[in-house]
């Protein structure tokens, strides 16, 4: 017993020297980019990034930015969350709801959310609801039908078990369908974060007042890389906590899956 | 069975089961007829394919027959019941549940209450010797404990009828015999009724008090072998000269059988 928790140790030890190691390749390759002649106008090395960044503490922004766009981040997803879950679940049980959906999804899931940001605009106007209807959309298609897969490949044989010892639907649905589902839904909602990340500026490119993808959008204009590229860093630091968070719940609520070593 | 005045608890009748798919119909049983009586021990042998699952999923409730009809006391069977038991061969344990949740699930569906549920599980945990497992989940089992908690999970519901479709067909020689000489003594002990599937004439012969041999497609019943061996029995009877004598003329049948399906 004592070797095998040696073992996790070790191996948990190592992790983080990697994580170390990882991080300190890409100070080297920031820093290299820092010092070249052209690549340094885009990547200014870290105290430049940070001093930008104290700039738009000063100039009241960062604050307003960050929490402008957790609340369209939080009410997108929250949205795409709501809807796509129950319209999975209608397209798993009725083939008539699937045939007329599941293409469609498939059709804009493909379009770029930017190419169709200004047609949410003109119809919704300027403010923050364009960027939550759009976040919504593409956090929705991306959940519904990583969720509808997740649905369709549960093990008939486990509702077959469960039929026999007396279940009916409602104790299928709660006892095996959701459960079997969980880890597909971990996933969608992992994948939905990280859509709703990546159409931040799509979302907030037209008509937001404020928020992290329009901020770097104006940023741009006056070619104010430092504070660009921390907002930049913001963003993917968002999105690694995030993931962290739902390492966390998955940890919690999938443990009892098989996992492939190594 | 002595003296036992016995009835028949099982009736298949003129059954026809046919499979409509994208390359034609399959006709996977065409004319099954059979009776299995209360307490009654029965294995089915036959080739792959030859409609032996079919029969079973019929029996359980999972498929309806295109013709004929299955009853259980004379009552057609349509649709599942708690009184028809499953064990299938792959194992088919909730793997989100722990032993104990999964031998739990069948009398929680009859909502009795937590701690009854509990003590029924333990009983049957106890009964297949996974005791000290009760936390594990499925994942953390060998495919010999895994298919012990099917087991337990199928009596903890207490069905009057048990149907097996190979429950041990995955399992190693040795797991395989241990679980064989488990089955008998709790049949020798419950005596309910068993269908019971496999591929492996020893396994049938061993276990059964009756073996039916399927034909090969569309699957038919070819021949009913009385096994006239005492119980009870165990590993032992395997060296039994009688044994020896039924096993052989059973599986010269099967083979015969499994020639045809080749042809
Ligand atoms: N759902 C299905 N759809 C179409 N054909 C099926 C289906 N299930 C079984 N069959 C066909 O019916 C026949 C009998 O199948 P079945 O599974 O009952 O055989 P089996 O005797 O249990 O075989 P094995 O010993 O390999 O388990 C086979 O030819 C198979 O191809
Ligand atoms: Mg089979």
């Amino acid at each position: 017993m004592s070797s095998e928790t040696k073992i996790r140790k070790r191996a948990a030890i190592s992790d983080k020297v990697w994580l170390l190691i990882s991080l300190l390749v890409a100070l080297a390759v920031w820093y290299l980019l820092s010092i070249g002649e052209k690549t340094g106008r885009g990547f200014p090395f870290a105290p430049e990034v940070l001093k930008g960044l104290a700039t738009m503490v000063e100039r009241k922004a960062l604050w307003g930015d960050f929490v402008s766009s957790m609340i369209s981040v939080v009410m997108g997803f929250g949205l795409g969350f709501l809807t796509a879950l129950p319209m999975a679940f209608l397209m798993a049980w009725y083939a008539p709801v699937r045939k007329i959906i599941e293409p469609w999804i498939n059709f804009v899931r493909n379009i770029p959310a930017l190419a169709y940001s200004p047609l949410v605009v003109i119809i919704l106007g300027i403010g923050r609801t364009p960027s939550v209807v759009l976040i919504w959309i593409c956090t929705f298609m991306t959940m519904c039908i990583t969720i509808y897969h997740g649905i369709r490949n549960i093990d008939n044989t486990l509702v077959k078990a469960a039929r026999v010892l007396g279940a009916n639907d409602v104790d299928i649905f709660f006892r095996i369908t959701l459960p079997a589902t969980m880890p597909f839904i971990l996933t969608a909602v992992r994948l939905g974060l990280s859509a709703a990340l990546t159409t931040l500026l799509a979302a907030e490119s037209t008509g937001a007042r404020a928020g992290l993808g329009m901020r770097i959008r104006t940023l741009s204009t006056t070619f104010e890389s430092n504070a660009m590229l921390g907002y930049i860093i913001i963003i993917g630091i968002i999105g690694t906590l995030l993931n962290i968070f739902v390492d966390f719940i998955e940890r919690r609520l999938t443990s009892w899956q098989e996992k492939r070593e190594g | 069975m002595a003296g036992e005045e016995r009835r028949v608890k099982i009736q298949i009748k003129a059954v026809k089961k046919e499979y409509r798919g994208d390359h034609g119909t399959t006709v996977a049983l065409n004319g099954v007829d059979l009776d299995i009586m209360e307490n009654e021990f029965v294995c089915v042998v036959g080739p792959s394919g030859c409609g032996k699952s079919t029969l079973l999923n019929i029996l359980a409730g999972l498929h309806e027959a295109s013709s004929g009809e299955c009853c259980l006391d004379g009552e057609a069977i349509h649709g599942t019941d708690v009184k028809r038991g499953v064990v299938f061969q792959q194992y088919a344990l909730f793997p989100w549940q722990t032993v104990l949740q999964n031998v739990m699930f069948g009398p929680q569906m009859k909502r009795l209450p937590k701690a009854e549920c509990m003590e029924i599980a333990r009983k049957y945990i106890r009964m297949v010797g996974l005791e000290d497992f009760e936390g594990s989940f499925p994942k953390e089992l060998s495919g010999g404990m895994k298919q012990r908690v099917a087991i337990a999970r199928a009596y903890a519901n207490d069905p009057e009828v048990l149907l097996m479709d190979e429950p041990f067909g995955a399992l190693d020689a040795q797991t395989r015999a241990q679980l064989q000489t488990e089955l008998l003594k709790t049949w020798e002990e419950e005596k309910k009724t068993c269908f019971f599937i496999t591929h492996d004439v020893d396994e049938a012969v061993l276990l059964a008090q009756r073996v039916v041999i399927m034909s090969a497609r569309p699957g038919r019943i070819k021949r009913i072998v009385d096994i006239d061996i005492p119980y009870p029995r165990d590993q032992a009877t395997k060296s039994d000269a009688r044994f020896m004598e039924l096993k052989a003329q059973i599986w010269n049948e099967v083979y015969q059988e499994y020639l045809e399906v080749r042809k």
